[in-house]
């Protein structure tokens, strides 16, 4: 079991996160909009999750935690 | 559970002003790793460029510095000769180190200055609205190049790792990307070489990073990273250009 935690009022909705990841867990939500005005990526499919931090390591803005 | 990735100390919590998907941060990101790594936050220095990465200052937990467009290796070069002791890093993009700091950069390499300089190249001005950097390659359109750079009328895009390798002067050059998880992971491990070279006295350590620019690229971030291998790095090969001192191991 992995758990990816992000810092959603800080997401820019770049969505390299998503592209980053090698199980397609994550998505942006295109119905939501953060604080700052952008739609943010959020964890879709937790159970696919294998903890690999490759979305940690894309982001630019640093607002992933990934726990294992 | 145990923490697999989180927020590096060496960063502060002030959000990036980078415009989204821009790799200024993941490059922030490395370098505050390193920091954390090898415990230096307590003493590093590091001197901030005009560019984009102007307000790293904010950023970086360790103090900051912001020298004038182009001098970050003059100013690094004193604080480290008035303060051995400290670790001294400049931060600079491609406008900035290889256009107007061109004298700074190629003196202090020269001198093996024992500094680490991190150098972004996205082949563009990104602060000033997207212009024509000495990095923009042949056929680029910028702002001030609208049909593309003409290489007979502006020249040809400088590669600065190559050029410095040329000298007998500098320790360490290495050209490293950020466009996927792969090159991300042998970046850090080059800027955390070239720190560690710092602190054994070794030397001037240059790390150029082909990043992005998607806003005044006009791509999205997504695109921007994929022209990065198919445009950047044909032009700008990733690998090492000098290191001294493995050069010597190997000849033992
Ligand atoms: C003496 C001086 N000349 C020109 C400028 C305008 N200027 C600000 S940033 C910049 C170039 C920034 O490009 P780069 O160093 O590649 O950084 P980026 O924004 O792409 O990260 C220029 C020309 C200035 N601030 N000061
Ligand atoms: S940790 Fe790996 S598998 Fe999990 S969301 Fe991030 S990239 Fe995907
Ligand atoms: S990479 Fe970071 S900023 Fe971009 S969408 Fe994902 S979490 Fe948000
Ligand atoms: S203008 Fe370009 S380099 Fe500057 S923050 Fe935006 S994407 Fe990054
Ligand atoms: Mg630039």
């Amino acid at each position: 079991m992995a758990k990816v935690t992000f810092n959603t009022d800080m997401c820019k909705g770049c969505g390299l996160c998503v592209d980053a990841c090698p199980k397609q867990c994550l998505a942006i939500a295109q119905d939501k909009l953060n604080p700052k005005g952008y739609s943010p990526a959020y964890m879709k499919d937790q159970e696919k999750c294998i903890g690999c931090a490759f979305c940690a390591t894309m982001c630019p803005d640093c607002i992933i935690t990934v726990e294992k | 559970m145990a923490i697999v990735f989180e927020k590096p100390k060496a960063l502060t919590d002030a959000p990036f002003h980078y415009c989204p998907g821009c790799p200024h941060g993941i490059i922030h990101r490395l370098v505050a790793e390193t920091m954390d790594e090898l415990g230096i936050e307590g003493k590093a220095i590091g001197v901030a460029p005009v560019g984009c990465a102007v307000m790293a200052y904010d950023y970086f937990a360790c103090d900051m510095i912001e020298a004038a467009h182009g001098r970050a290796p003059a100013v690094a070069t004193g604080i480290k000769r008035c303060r051995p002791d400290n670790i001294v890093f400049t931060y600079q993009g491609d406008g900035d180190l290889a256009s107007i700091g061109m004298a700074e950069t190629v003196h202090a390499a020269a001198r093996n200055e024992n500094i680490t300089v991190i150098f972004v190249n996205n082949a563009i001005y990104g602060m000033t609205g997207g212009q024509m950097a000495p990095t923009s390659l042949p056929g680029q359109v910028t702002q001030t190049s609208p049909y593309g750079r003409d290489v007979n009328h502006c020249g040809w895009p400088i590669r600065v790792s190559e050029m410095l390798a040329t000298l007998e002067g500098p320790e360490y050059i290495t050209r490293v990307a950020v466009n996927n998880v792969k090159n991300v992971r042998n970046a850090k491990k080059a800027i955390k070489k070239a720190f560690q070279n710092q602190i054994e006295g070794k030397g001037f350590s240059l790390v150029e990073v082909v990043s992005a620019c998607p806003t005044n690229w006009g791509m999205t971030p997504k695109q921007a990273l994929e022209w990065i291998e198919s445009d950047m790095l044909p032009y700008y090969p990733i690998g090492v250009y000098k290191d001294r001192s493995a050069k010597e191991d190997a000849a033992e």
